[in-house]
């Protein structure tokens, strides 16, 4: 029910957030992330950054994938 | 690392599909998704026709467009035709049909609504427009809530008094308890819904496997994230291991988002809610706490609404709860189409008979 | 406001003001003999006896968009529809309806860019009429458009002739129009580079009508998008039309800003691209004809016509599924579900 992209936060002043995906820039507010660094993937919901994107966490999904692909060729 | 292409490898998605079959054997397994963007991309990527036969892939309430009833939509209407209101709302509302109307109808005949994409638009267009009343329709679950939650802060701190909110927003984890509970529906597990587990993290869902033993993987939306989170439920089934697992576990901590939740609940308290087509689940709503009452539009926007008229025929709340699929409905198709939608499951993008109209098995 | 800035409604009312108008302002850049006449009618000699004719009305909100404007619109949208017939695009009418007080600053670089657009399509604006109507009753500017183009010899081209086994070619990348036009509106705070593609596609169809190919069908998708006019043309020939995912051409910013909106590429406008039926033997050849041209060159193969599922359109999906390609029901809305 929930549309959310990823988008990389490239700059940021208080609440106020700039993201970025494949040269589509927006302005979100990013008062509900605790911490947030540059370079940080956050996904994106109405306009609010809801939570941020552990990337070891997706590389051991990604790798996940890889291993049930490349087991049975 | 995109977060996107990674996940949506062919190659990936047939040896998910591949053993999926292998796993279920002969078994017959339902399994009910709950958010409407799954539903959405099992439909838009073809998903549902890869899987075997005797893997049923329901449909379920996930859509907070279509799970909310007549009565909301035939008061925002109202509002909507009082002097000096500006209703704001996401896109998704406005062609949802109320007892007689619908809000696209209603601009079209003058009244001022407005479609934003943040609930920050509408306390935008507030402070823009001292002298009118704007109202902002707080559609959606524990995704969304807590940025409307958010929009009541920052309008209480910058002392901005003439925005509202109309609460229609609803929590899933008691929505799925009564889905598991009624009978009729069969379900082995859940595919849980993965943005609003970004917020709420994997512990509300804990009851579903303890109590009720049903299987629940909280999955991401790329085809692959999909395909795996069926696989790892297929075998939770079959090892009669049922749990709470994480597939998205680049987005979903078990914690959730603490922030997310405190802006929530800070502003938001539980309530008793109802369901189109379900009827009233207990602690199934979010209402504005008493501290931000000011913000409500139920208490502070005196409104006449029209009588409440149900529909003859549609039968969106079955095709809801998964009881029956939208082509057993019998003005699927015929009466009940995307231009001219009776029900909700119709008109929202993400609503089963939408995605079932647009997407599934009518080309043969 | 000084009295020759913007538009009064006296500029409407046929009088002195009316033809300063049109003096000072439209024939300095329509130039051509037929208008300078300035009669109730252009009169024109056509060299063929089958005549491609066309209207359209352009509304278009903001006026000025990312790689067009209304009259870059206008032009390029009249030219591109007589293309489709496989007609030669030669005469063009533009009708003004404009808002009392439209600045006259405005309406001269919608004049210009119309020039600009008509000169690259090789056509003359032969006529043309302007109203204005009282504040509030016209939202600043519509344009309102006819044209004529020659259809040579032996050329039938129409959505109802596509056949069993013919290739699909789509002639570039789907959704830029729309998504440039909507970066520009209220509420939507997103940044792209992303242009319009507004362009007149003339040049490319005579190349292809002069190569003598037999092509069945051409179809230019603006509104609606690459969906709704596959279907039409499913629909009027009474056939199958199958489409791979995969050789869509689509900008990756096109397919980010649809994910953030909920919008689906497929439906998204288009004012520089066509839709090309032709028989499969001549597939090969047509596109390279197609991709020698700069509003050609990223033109791709995307499917073929089928005998199966008749007036359906599916696709195949990029990970190897099918669903169908139904046609736009509504405008796409900025959705959060």
């Amino acid at each position: 029910m929930c549309l959310a992209v990823p988008m990389k936060l490239i700059q940021f002043e208080g609440v106020n957030g700039v993201v970025e995906s494949d040269g589509v820039i927006m302005d979100v507010n990013i008062m509900l992330i605790e911490e947030p660094k540059i370079g940080d993937y956050l996904i994106i919901h109405a306009g609010f950054a809801i939570q941020k994107l552990d990337e070891k966490e997706a590389l051991e999904t990604i790798n996940l994938f890889k291993e049930l692909r490349d087991e049975s060729e | 690392m995109k977060y996107k292409d990674e996940f949506r490898n062919k190659h990936e998605i047939r040896k998910y599909v591949d053993r999926i079959g292998e796993k279920a054997a002969d078994r017959s397994i339902s399994l009910m998704e709950v958010c409407g963007t799954h539903t959405m991309a099992i439909s838009h990527y073809g998903i549902r026709n890869m899987m075997p036969e005797y893997l049923r892939l329901i449909s379920g309430p996930g859509c907070p467009v279509c799970v909310t009833p007549n009565s909301y939509i035939d008061h925002a209407i109202a509002l909507a035709k009082l002097d000096d209101v500006i209703i704001t709302t996401f896109g998704d509302m406005m062609r949802v049909p109320g007892s007689t109307s619908s809000l696209e109808h209603v601009r079209s005949n003058g009244a001022d609504i407005k479609i934003v994409y943040s609930a920050m638009n509408a306390v935008e267009i507030a402070e823009a427009n001292p002298l009118k009343t704007v109202v902002f329709l707080g559609v959606g679950f524990e995704t969304t809530a807590p940025t409307i939650a958010a929009s009541i802060k920052v309008a209480d701190e910058c002392k901005i008094k003439n925005y509202y909110v109309l609460s229609a927003h609803k929590v899933m984890p008691p929505a799925m308890e009564s889905l598991v509970l009624n009978k009729k529906i069969g379900i082995d597990g859940f595919i849980c819904p993965g943005h609003v587990s970004t917020v709420i993290g994997s512990l509300p869902y804990s009851f579903l496997a303890e109590k009720y033993n049903k299987a629940c993987v909280i999955s991401g939306f790329e085809p692959v994230d999909i395909c795996a989170s069926i696989l790892m439920l297929v075998e939770q089934v079959t090892d009669g291991n049922p749990r709470i697992e994480i597939q998205y576990k680049r987005a979903v901590k078990p914690e959730g988002n603490p922030a997310a939740l405190k802006m929530m609940y800070d502003v938001f308290e539980p309530c008793d809610s109802e369901w189109r087509g379900i009827g009233l689940i207990k602690e199934s709503g979010l209402k504005i706490k008493n501290e931000y009452k000011g913000f409500d539009a139920y208490d502070a926007i005196e409104v006449e609404t029209e009588p409440l008229k149900e529909l003859n025929g549609c039968i969106c709340g079955d095709v809801l709860q998964g009881l029956k699929f939208p082509y057993e409905c019998g003005l699927f198709k015929t009466v009940c189409t995307p231009e001219n939608p009776v029900g909700a499951c119709m008109v929202s993008s993400e609503g089963t008979c939408a995605a079932y109209y647009r997407y599934e098995n009518n080309w043969t | 406001m000084a009295s020759l800035d913007y538009i009064r409604l006296d500029h409407g009312s046929g009088g002195k003001l009316s033809y300063r108008l049109i003096k000072d302002l439209f024939l300095p850049h329509f130039a051509n003999e037929p208008l300078k006449k300035l009669d109730d009618s252009a009169v024109l000699s056509l060299s063929h006896k089958k005549v491609a004719f066309t209207t359209d009305s352009y509304v278009v909100d903001p006026l000025f968009f990312p790689g067009g404007d209304i009259g870059k619109l206008a032009v390029c949208g009249t030219v591109n529809d007589i293309a489709m017939s496989g007609a030669v695009p030669v005469y063009i009418s533009a009708g003004f309806i404009i808002e009392e007080g439209f600045p006259i600053y405005e309406l001269e670089r919608i004049i210009i860019s119309m020039e600009k657009s008509a000169a690259e399509a090789v056509v003359d604006i032969v006529t043309g009429d302007t109203k204005v109507v009282p504040k509030g009753k016209a939202d600043k500017l519509f344009i309102n458009t006819a044209g004529i183009g020659i259809i040579l010899d032996n050329v039938d081209i129409s959505s109802a002739n596509a056949q069993i086994g013919d290739t699909v070619i789509l002639s570039g990348y789907i959704g830029d129009h729309g998504i440039a036009v909507m970066s520009k509106r209220e509420g939507l705070s997103y940044k792209t580079e992303i242009v319009s593609d507004v362009a007149p596609l003339h040049a490319i169809i005579e190349g292809l009508m002069q190569s003598g190919i037999e092509i069945h069908s051409l179809r230019d998708p603006t509104r609606g998008g690459l969906a709704s006019s596959l279907n039409e043309i499913a629909a009027k020939s009474n056939v199958g039309i199958m489409i791979e995912e995969e050789k869509i051409p689509v900008r990756k910013e096109v397919t980010s800003v649809c994910d953030l909106l909920g919008f689906d590429p497929l439906y998204v406008a288009n004012e520089g691209k066509f839709i090309a039926v032709l028989p499969a033997c001549h597939a090969p050849e047509a596109l390279e004809i197609i991709k020698t041209h700069e509003y050609g060159k990223n033109a791709e193969i995307i499917g073929e016509v089928t005998e199966e599922h008749k007036k359906k359109v599916i696709l195949n999906t990029e990970i190897g599924g099918k669903r169908i390609i139904d046609m736009l029901t509504g405008e796409q809305l900025p959705r959060i579900c």
